[in-house]
């Protein structure tokens, strides 16, 4: 429990170990994005943990990189092509960030610093903590990006008719997206080391 | 006896000068502008720079308290960024739009940063690029047509102020599928943007724009003021404004130089806004490259960029550049040995080594 506590908070991979932030900046546009990315991250991080833990005393030590890569790569491509078949409008706009996950580094670093010397069950509760740490975080960003940029959540509008349609354009566009990660990293440092 | 001699170290003799007089100099410095506004665009310019003063120094106050710094409002950089920022502003903008401008200006481009002297970029010119990025719609198009004249500064186009026509026109010209008339009309507005009766119009002001930049004349009573009281180096300016003139005179752009330098905001920008002490550099050789790197930007945004007008973006990249600027002009230092005993050095150490 500890570890899956500790993915969340203390170590959010996003907010506070500042890991994997391109697709946290580039698919925090809204909240669909981010959900749709948030759990792609849960799925493979997961997976891979899992696999990875179950190999660890096969794997040597010089190759453990490129045999996580292909663990890591065989989940992403299952991830890439359910969500091209059940998806397909999430992941035309994910587009290259879905691929890409294979290099995220939030899942490298859980693979070589966490699973390679954990049980399973610990590795599970770590990607498992992990993978809802970062779609916090990203949906969180989504959330405000979203609500501000397009004066909507999910589609839906908020605050009024008349804000949508002068909302803070700034918000959604990539600028926006470093401004919000920006403040959201001063609040969890002030909360974290309260 | 004793007490009438101080001893303290040099200098011996100082100008009482100080932020607060510098910064309510410049406030006076803006003042001509200002009044002429509101002559040309009535009192809803007034309420505007007053919105945006009140919203600056508003914030200050509140983040200085909250961060718990020393609140230094009455210094007046708030009050300046405030009316800067709204001179940048269309006559015509809705109320909230300077409030939320000179909110960003103070609150993320300079308190974040620590405040007056800490921040990188211009804070107006934050808020300004901030608006521009968030509402293009409003701040392209809430223009107010000024008493005793037009928008574009000539009779025959009245929709739109000298620099869009200007891009619109040549847009026309560059386009093959352009009918006859339109190349027609485009060319026509050309030649009247030239005009004696034109560029007339842009030095005294009675044309549309930004609430603060549509006066060459007014706006130049005041950097005189600056100039004369030593607050504002004329090394930025002129730079700037000659990069500027040089540059459309070689380049062929369709129309003279001085159109270039008397439209849009560069007046305004480069006695008042790429001459901040904080985020321009301090070596004088530092400021030739400054003004250069600002005049080349500004007429390669307007020449070939999207935007019709150039200026605001040209000052911020090069606040940007300021530290570097700085770094690489820093003055020799006396009495410090160059380079060659260094390598002698060297390779008297390498022999030693062996």
């Amino acid at each position: 429990m500890k570890h899956f506590i500790n993915g969340i908070i203390k170590e959010n991979p996003v907010l506070v170990l500042m890991l994997g932030l391109c697709p946290v900046l580039a698919v925090s546009g809204t909240v669909r994005d981010a959900a749709g990315m948030g759990v792609a991250v849960i799925f493979v991080l997961t997976c891979s943990n899992i696999v990875i833990s179950l190999i660890k005393n096969w794997v040597p030590s010089q190759l453990r990189i490129p045999i996580f890569i292909i663990v890591i790569s065989t989940f992403v491509t299952i991830n890439d092509y359910t969500m091209q078949a059940y998806f397909p409008e999430l992941y035309k706009v994910l587009g290259v960030f879905v691929p890409l996950i294979v290099v995220n580094c939030i899942i490298l670093a859980r693979a070589e610093a966490f699973a390679s010397r954990h049980s399973v069950s610990a590795s599970i509760l770590d990607g498992l903590g992990i993978g809802i740490g970062f779609t916090l975080a990203v949906v969180a960003m989504g959330a405000i990006r979203e609500a501000l940029g397009s004066g909507t959540i999910l589609g839906k509008t908020i605050i009024g008719e008349s804000f949508r349609e002068n909302s803070v354009l700034l918000m959604i566009l990539p600028p926006g997206a470093f401004l919000v990660i920006a403040f959201l990293m001063a609040g969890m440092n002030k909360w974290v080391k309260k | 006896m004793e007490e009438k001699l101080t001893v303290s170290i040099s200098p011996h003799i100082r100008e009482d000068i100080s932020i607060r007089r510098i910064m309510y100099s410049v406030v006076v410095a803006l003042l001509p502008a200002l009044f002429f506004s509101i002559y040309i665009f009535r009192m809803k310019v007034l309420t505007i720079v007053l919105l945006s003063i009140g919203a600056a120094v508003g914030s200050e106050t509140l983040c200085q308290y909250l961060f718990k710094r020393k609140i230094t409002i009455t210094d007046g950089s708030a009050v300046i960024t405030g009316i800067l920022l709204a001179f940048n502003l269309p006559p015509d903008s809705p109320f909230w739009l300077p409030i939320v401008g000179s909110i960003f200006a103070v609150v993320i481009a300079k308190q974040l940063f620590g405040g007056l002297g800490y921040n990188f970029i211009n804070p107006a010119l934050a808020g300004r690029a901030f608006l521009m990025a968030s509402w293009p719609k409003i701040m392209t198009h809430a223009w107010e047509i000024p008493t005793h004249g037009t928008l574009s500064g000539i009779d025959a186009i009245t929709s739109a102020t000298p620099l869009t026509v200007l891009k619109e026109a040549k847009g026309i010209l560059a386009d093959p599928l352009s009918s006859a008339q339109s190349i027609a009309t485009a060319k026509q507005a050309l030649f009247q943007l030239g005009s004696k009766t034109s560029l007339s119009n842009l030095f005294f002001g009675s044309v549309g724009g930004c609430i603060g930049e549509t006066s060459a004349l007014f706006l130049l009573i005041g950097a005189v003021f600056l100039l004369v009281k030593k607050y504002i180096d004329w090394k930025i300016p002129l730079s700037y404004i000659g990069t500027v003139f040089i540059l459309t005179l070689f380049i062929p752009t369709g129309i003279n130089s001085l159109f270039h330098i008397l439209s849009g905001g560069l007046v305004l920008g480069a006695f008042f806004m790429a001459t901040d002490m904080v985020t321009s550099p301090v070596t004088p050789k530092g400021r030739w490259i400054f003004g250069i790197g600002c005049g080349a930007i500004t007429v390669l945004i307007r020449l070939w960029g999207g935007y019709p007008e150039g200026v605001s973006y040209s000052i911020l990249l090069m606040n940007c550049a300021t530290p570097l600027i700085d770094i690489y002009t820093k003055p020799k230092k006396f009495g410090v040995v160059k380079k060659k005993a260094t390598t002698e050095e060297n390779t008297k150490e390498k022999e030693r080594l062996g």
